[in-house]
């Protein structure tokens, strides 16, 4: 750290040697320890101070990041109930052998994979089409990235209670138009696949603008010259978005796809507010109840703190696994590139 | 991406004022940070309200309520506070008990952050009296608070086997059928709340009937009933065990009263009766203001519900008959815990605003029903009205129902296993399911949620 170039600024600071004549006299032995004890000092300072500066993070996430995490893990071995937190009932990994014939948690973990991917891979495809298009010049530009940014500024509970409006089986504005097309209403909160559709779309709208501005704005860092070369060589437009756009936005898009798949593992809100009968359990049949609904209605409405912990955890595994295989397909794209 | 575009995306970064562009940024950190501090702030002044006394050597008292309970509204603390001017009243209101109840659990185990009066609703009250009992203080024990003063079932509710009775109840839910005359009469059914009451006077299969009957002549538009929600939980209510026996062990699965409602109200499903609704909802609520059904299991306070959702020709065209069986549903009890400062003072409150006068006005207000048979003799109670039921008097009505309750024997999850039964059960027959489906994926659930 000492090599970095903004200590050299120190010594001027600290009155030594750069601003002095060449022929000063030699300094003084007091002068001279306290030189020393000065650049001590810068020493200490250089090579302390940033751990300071990171340290609230540090503490703020040993408080609510590690402790917590740890805590869960030591939970999950115990039975433990919300009406007394302090009791715990040693029963060892029994939390987790449990896990494996829990009908419960495999639906709601084939549900996540589901609704992950019916919202991730439109979302993403979508995004990609709009940052394209948003990428030409365009009138009131601006106007159009803050409009793309709009919904993911609103709140999840404001925009799901819309998206149960308009996904109403009798009263809902998507079933009055299918009607005019002659299509009998669809029930999108009771059936499987519509309601993890509409569960999907909530996502969909939510997050598709987002990752279209993060791919405009790799867009826009490509140098020009690559298209103009590949226009001289003659290739069209969808060639040149084939083969100098996409090979351009990879490391963009990985990054797009690992965050999607995190956030697509982890949702909770839009399916806890689109359930009809507002309770945690997906739906009536818990057609739509994702993995971490079905963690939030152990923990929160059953009360079973032990069994969330040890579904938390589970999660958490089934993440460490999700992520493995999304870097090893990364390596292996780089390798290619 | 053609040549024109990247000028205009240089032109971008650089093209905006600088001074501007920070001063808003700076705008905007600190409207945040501000509205973070905001946050944290109230907080903070709802935890000293906890436990701090009023400036000029008043001390106040504080309620953590749920919902509309309506003391301040009926101006309750106000009467209190002049008749005891030492004292003064705050309330911290959570608007849903499903958020209220869960930091009241979280504030109990770790015995902080309570106010003086902690209101506890009826669904939770078994779960309280069986694990937080220690925490309260024993209401029975008040001066001027009588067992017999409260029906009796309601006083059981809040009394731990040990004797202690850990809060005072405020209201009850009597329950009975409201029904629409207009659409009974279209249906060629009496009219008259006394004749009403008699075609299914003691028994829920003659509800039933009486529902078929309606729908030959009724035919698609309208259904006999609201919800499969509303009627399995009406018939539960009537009856003395339901999901608990008295010793505490669950016996929703073998006790056939409750497979017997479960397959009443899946019949009525099946048969079309009830509408494929879940009360509450957007779409239930819609379908009262379109005048959808014809029936509905009504404690007093649905009335209040019904007034809320429907459009204003509807005003007189209910009345209310009799249940084949009475039932509660809902209402409410005030506890002190011991962790509050103000504990004998609360008591005193609590004693108060729990009394028959108070109760009585209370239900003029607010149409929470008294939980204090004296209450029933008031004017308040026997003179009233409702604008949905024009003349009826509801007040005769329901106190006769609150009479007939059956002292029932509630247990700690009956909240989750009637959610169970209903909204992963008896919902699904209205959506085409067999009986025996819904009945297996209502038991599975229930049972996956029960297991600690």
């Amino acid at each position: 750290m000492a090599t970095r170039p903004d200590t050299a600024a120190l010594p001027s600071k600290g009155g030594a040697a750069p601003g002095r004549p060449p022929g000063s006299p030699a300094p003084t032995d007091q002068e001279k320890r306290r030189r020393a004890k000065l650049s001590r000092r810068w020493q200490r300072d250089m090579r302390w101070s940033p751990y300071a500066f990171v340290a609230p993070f540090f503490l703020l996430f040993l408080a609510f990041g590690l402790f917590p995490l740890i805590y869960t893990g030591w939970a999950s071995l115990h039975q433990v109930e919300l009406t007394a937190p302090t009791d715990m009932n040693w029963v060892g990994l029994k939390n987790y052998t449990r896990i494996f014939d829990d009908e419960f948690f495999w639906n709601a973990a084939k549900n996540t994979l589901t609704i992950g991917i019916i919202s991730t891979v439109p979302q993403l495809l979508m995004a990609m089409g709009i940052a394209h298009i948003l990428n030409y010049k365009l009138r009131a530009s601006t106007f159009y990235r803050v409009a793309m940014l709009a919904p993911y500024a609103t709140s999840i509970a404001a925009a799901s209670l819309v998206f149960v409006l308009l996904f109403g089986r009798d009263y809902g504005m998507i079933n009055w138009a299918l009607d005019f097309v002659g299509i009998d209403p669809v029930d999108w909160q009771g059936e499987k696949w519509p309601s993890q559709f509409a569960v999907s779309t909530i996502i969909i709208w939510r997050w598709t603008g987002y990752n279209a501005l993060i791919y405009l704005a790799a867009m826009q860092a490509i140098p020009q010259d690559l298209y103009e070369s590949a226009a001289l060589d003659g290739a069209s437009r969808w060639r040149q978005f084939l083969h100098v756009t996409l090979p351009s936005l990879r490391p963009t898009i990985l990054f797009t796809v690992v965050v999607s798949t995190i956030g697509a593992s982890q949702v909770f809100g839009e399916p806890l507010l689109f359930d009809a009968n507002k309770g945690a359990s997906g739906g009536a049949e818990h057609q739509f109840q994702t993995l971490g609904l079905y963690l939030y209605e152990q923990g929160w409405v059953n009360q079973h703190l032990g069994r969330a912990s040890a579904i938390a955890w589970t999660m958490f595994a089934i993440l460490i696994v999700v992520g493995i295989i999304n870097q090893l397909i990364s390596r292996r794209l780089r390798a290619s590139s | 991406m053609r040549a024109r575009t990247l000028p205009l995306s240089r032109q971008r970064s650089g093209g905006g004022k600088p001074i501007a562009r920070k001063a808003l940024a700076i705008a905007a950190v600190v409207s945040l940070g501000t509205g973070l501090l905001a946050g944290c702030a109230d907080d903070g002044g709802d935890d000293d309200s906890g436990s701090s006394s009023g400036g000029e050597g008043k001390t106040t008292i504080t309620l953590g309520l749920f919902g509309t309970m309506g003391f301040k509204e009926a101006g309750l603390y106000a009467e209190y506070e002049k008749l005891n001017p030492d004292i003064k009243i705050a309330e911290n209101v959570v608007e849903r008990n499903e958020n209220y109840y869960p930091a009241l659990v979280n504030h109990l185990t770790t015995n902080s952050g309570l106010m003086d009066v902690q209101a506890i609703e009826v669904a939770n009250i078994a779960e309280v009296v069986g694990t937080q009992a220690d925490k309260f203080t024993d209401m029975s024990k008040v001066e001027g608070v009588k067992k017999d003063g409260w029906l009796p079932w309601k006083w059981e509710q809040a009394t731990a086997k040990s004797g202690q009775t850990i809060g005072l109840g405020t209201d009850v839910g009597p329950m009975a059928i409201c029904y629409r005359k207009d659409l009974f009469e279209k249906a060629g059914l009496p009219t008259d709340r006394e004749e009403v009451g008699k075609l299914w006077a003691g028994d829920w299969k003659k509800f039933i009937e009486t529902g078929e009957k309606y729908k030959k002549k009724a035919g698609k538009d309208t259904f006999f009933m609201d919800s499969p929600g509303g009627l399995i939980n009406a018939v539960l209510s009537s009856e003395e065990q339901k999901f608990y026996d008295a010793s505490g062990e669950v016996i929703y699965k073998t006790n056939p009263a409750v497979k017997d409602a479960f397959d009443l109200t899946a019949e009525a499903a099946e048969k079309g009766l009830v509408q494929s609704q879940t009360q509450f909802q957007p779409a239930w609520d819609t379908t009262i203001a379109n005048s959808k059904f014809a029936t509905i299991a009504c404690p007093p306070w649905m009335l209040g519900t019904i007034k809320g959702k429907s459009k204003p020709d509807s005003a007189g065209k209910w009345d209310v008959a009799v249940a084949p069986k009475s039932g509660n549903w809902g209402g409410s009890f005030l506890g002190v815990p011991k962790s509050g400062k103000n504990v004998e003072e609360a008591q005193k409150l609590v004693a108060w605003l729990t009394a028959p006068e108070q109760q009585a006005k209370l239900f003029k207000v607010q149409g929470s029903f008294p939980s204090a048979p004296a209450a029933y003799e008031s004017a308040e109670v026997t003179g009233a009205k409702n604008e949905m039921t024009g003349d009826s008097p509801i007040g005769e009505i329901f106190s006769e129902a609150a009479k007939q309750i059956p002292v029932q024997v509630i247990g700690p999850k009956d909240q989750i296993i009637q959610q169970g039964l209903t909204d992963n059960g008896v919902i699904l027959v209205t959506k085409g399911k067999s009986v025996e489906e819904a009945w297996e994926t209502a038991t599975k659930t229930i049972d996956n949620n029960l297991d600690k």
